[in-house]
């Protein structure tokens, strides 16, 4: 196991530890009661991003793109707003949590699957065409949720608001049981694609001369991503760059093309985050920001590096 | 034996590959030759299924291309694709190593690692090997991904114009090696761009022309003056120099 991968484990496992240990008062089994499903539901959501960013850029071939860029949470925010218009928003705040999520879960991993499949599924994967292809969705998703919205209560749109946006802060803790449950079966598999993808990232031809059945795995990893980044989306909503800030440090930390160290490395490195993140803004900000503000600006910024600083292919 | 039978290829309306029956025999070198736009490409991809077959049948050795599990087949063939860019950023040795996935499937054995050391030898790689393949030049780069194809170490090696990129020592060097794999008993089928390495180097030589076969044969018979002006439009001698023979093409 390379020392950095121990390395970030460390930090990770301290980070844990400031969280649940910093700051108790009272009864400490009552206060932990409360802050470990929290923490679970951090861990679980990092190796998610994680792990999906960085196969999806295996099989993109491509470190820029992530999930969400490809109009992924642009899917999301017109769930919501389909959602609300379609049950109310009554209907929708008082539905409960875990048919909630199983329908949102459900309906993103099929929109994934369809949205990714598409812009994937071709036998030549042209890039220009998929980003073009994944940002005319995402302004073909946004448009309709905007349209859908404009037909909804102003009132009712509040709730639409309030879900389209990561929170951190109050994870549902009735839900964190099946999506650590369908989280854990989407990280085996992806553990098994481990070696199919170090070779997938070599490119269609490379892979199809050294036995990989591209079409297969292309399809599998596409599933998995799709089920990561549909469960963990439903537990605390979009994170736009959060998957691609996450990605680029594993490959810098890494400098490793295989995935059985890249994709712990990335599920640890985003815990971290997560983790660490929480921890300062709740014990020494005073709840002051939020983590997903502060994310999404160094992702977007990260973002904007790469794409300046990135060599033409 | 490659058997190949009634292939015939399109892309859009555009008619690639009409008719193809041929047999490319077991052992030795074989050269396919012939203008741009010949279908030469296109019938290396088709063989090695890295393009779905329309029409007709190919097997090696007896197994249908189309048929075979593709991890069974990464054992008994390989294939190297003209100008295949590498998306991940590798060194060359762990480039080299990806040959031998199909045997070990991600969990390299000492006989692996043997195998790798072998090819990197061969190429010429050492002193690149722990380079990133993003800092190669081109023709580095082309000799070690022409090392991985030959880590593989299958029964088939198929290359599409390896000496893409390669300066006049490098490309002979690679000559030569292909030479030993066939005479080791491997096949080698090779699309080459310059028909003076067909002549010096190749045992069979596939003619190609306008999507179809248009000479095959053992390399002496085929490569005439005749056949390689009418082949390529333009006129073409043959001339024998210190007992080997050349194709006068230039000037």
């Amino acid at each position: 196991m390379p020392a950095r991968l121990v390395w970030i484990a460390a930090a990770l496992a301290l980070a844990c530890a400031a969280f649940l240990g910093l700051g108790l008062r009272g009864d400490p089994g009552f206060a932990l009661s409360l802050r470990a499903p929290r923490l679970a539901a951090l861990l679980l959501v990092g190796a998610a991003i994680g792990c999906a960013t960085v196969m999806f850029q295996t099989i993109a071939g491509n470190r820029i793109l992530t999930p969400s860029i490809m109009g992924f949470d642009a899917l999301f925010g017109l769930l919501q707003t389909g959602l609300v218009f379609a049950l109310g928003g009554f209907g929708v705040a008082t539905m409960a949590p875990q048919l909630r999520f199983a329908l949102e879960a459900g309906l993103l991993m099929g929109g994934a699957l369809l949205l990714f499949g598409t812009l994937l599924g071709g036998r030549r994967v042209d890039l220009h065409r998929m980003i073009l292809t994944g940002i005319v969705c995402g302004v073909l998703f946004r448009s309709l949720s905007g349209f859908v919205a404009r037909m909804i209560d102003p009132n009712e749109y509040a709730i639409v608001q309030g879900s389209s946006f990561a929170r951190f802060n109050a994870v549902p803790i009735e839900l964190i049981a099946i999506a650590a449950l369908l989280s854990l079966l989407a990280l085996a598999v992806a553990w098994r694609l481990r070696h199919r993808l170090d070779v997938m990232a070599l490119g269609r031809d490379h892979a199809v001369s050294l036995g990989v059945d591209h079409r297969r795995t292309l399809m599998l990893a596409l599933a998995t991503i799709a089920a990561l980044v549909s469960v963990s989306t439903a537990l605390v909503g979009p994170v736009t760059f959060f998957g691609l800030l996450v990605s680029a440090l594993a490959h810098l930390a890494m400098r490793d093309h295989r995935h059985a160290v890249l994709m712990p490395a990335a599920a640890l490195i985003a815990g971290l985050v997560l983790v660490a993140g929480q921890t300062v803004i709740e014990r020494l900000l005073g709840w002051s920001l939020t983590l997903s503000v502060i994310v999404e600006f160094a992702g977007g910024l990260l973002f904007l590096v790469l794409i300046l600083r990135r060599p033409a292919p | 034996m490659i058997e190949i039978r009634d292939v015939a290829h399109r892309a859009g309306p555009a008619r690639i590959l009409s008719d193809i029956t041929l047999d490319i025999p077991r052992g030795g070198v074989t050269a396919l030759i012939g203008p741009n736009g010949a279908g030469k490409s296109t019938l290396l991809s088709l063989v090695a299924r890295l393009e779905p077959l329309q029409q007709g049948r190919i097997t090696v050795d007896g197994r249908d291309v189309g048929r075979t599990p593709t991890d069974r087949l990464a054992r008994h063939l390989s294939i190297l694709r003209q100008d295949t860019g590498l998306a991940a950023r590798l060194t060359v040795r762990d480039l080299v190593g990806f040959g031998r996935y199909p045997h070990h499937k991600g969990r390299p054995g000492p006989a692996d690692r043997a195998a790798i050391a072998d090819a990197i030898a061969a190429f010429d790689l050492e002193p690149l090997a722990d380079r990133f393949t993003d800092t190669l030049s081109g023709g580095q780069r082309q000799r070690a991904l022409v090392a991985m194809t030959w880590a593989q170490g299958t029964d088939y090696v198929l290359l599409d114009e390896p000496l893409n990129n390669l300066d006049m020592a490098h490309a002979r060097a690679l000559m030569l090696r292909l030479r030993d794999m066939a005479a080791t008993g491997r096949t080698v089928v090779v699309v080459l761009h310059e028909v003076n390495y067909a002549a010096a180097h190749a045992d069979h030589v596939v003619a190609m022309k306008d999507g179809r076969v248009a000479r095959t044969g053992p390399a002496a018979e085929v490569l005439t003056g005749a056949t390689l002006s009418r082949l390529f439009d333009s006129p073409v001698e043959m001339a024998e120099i210190g007992g080997r023979s050349f194709a006068l093409h230039h000037g």
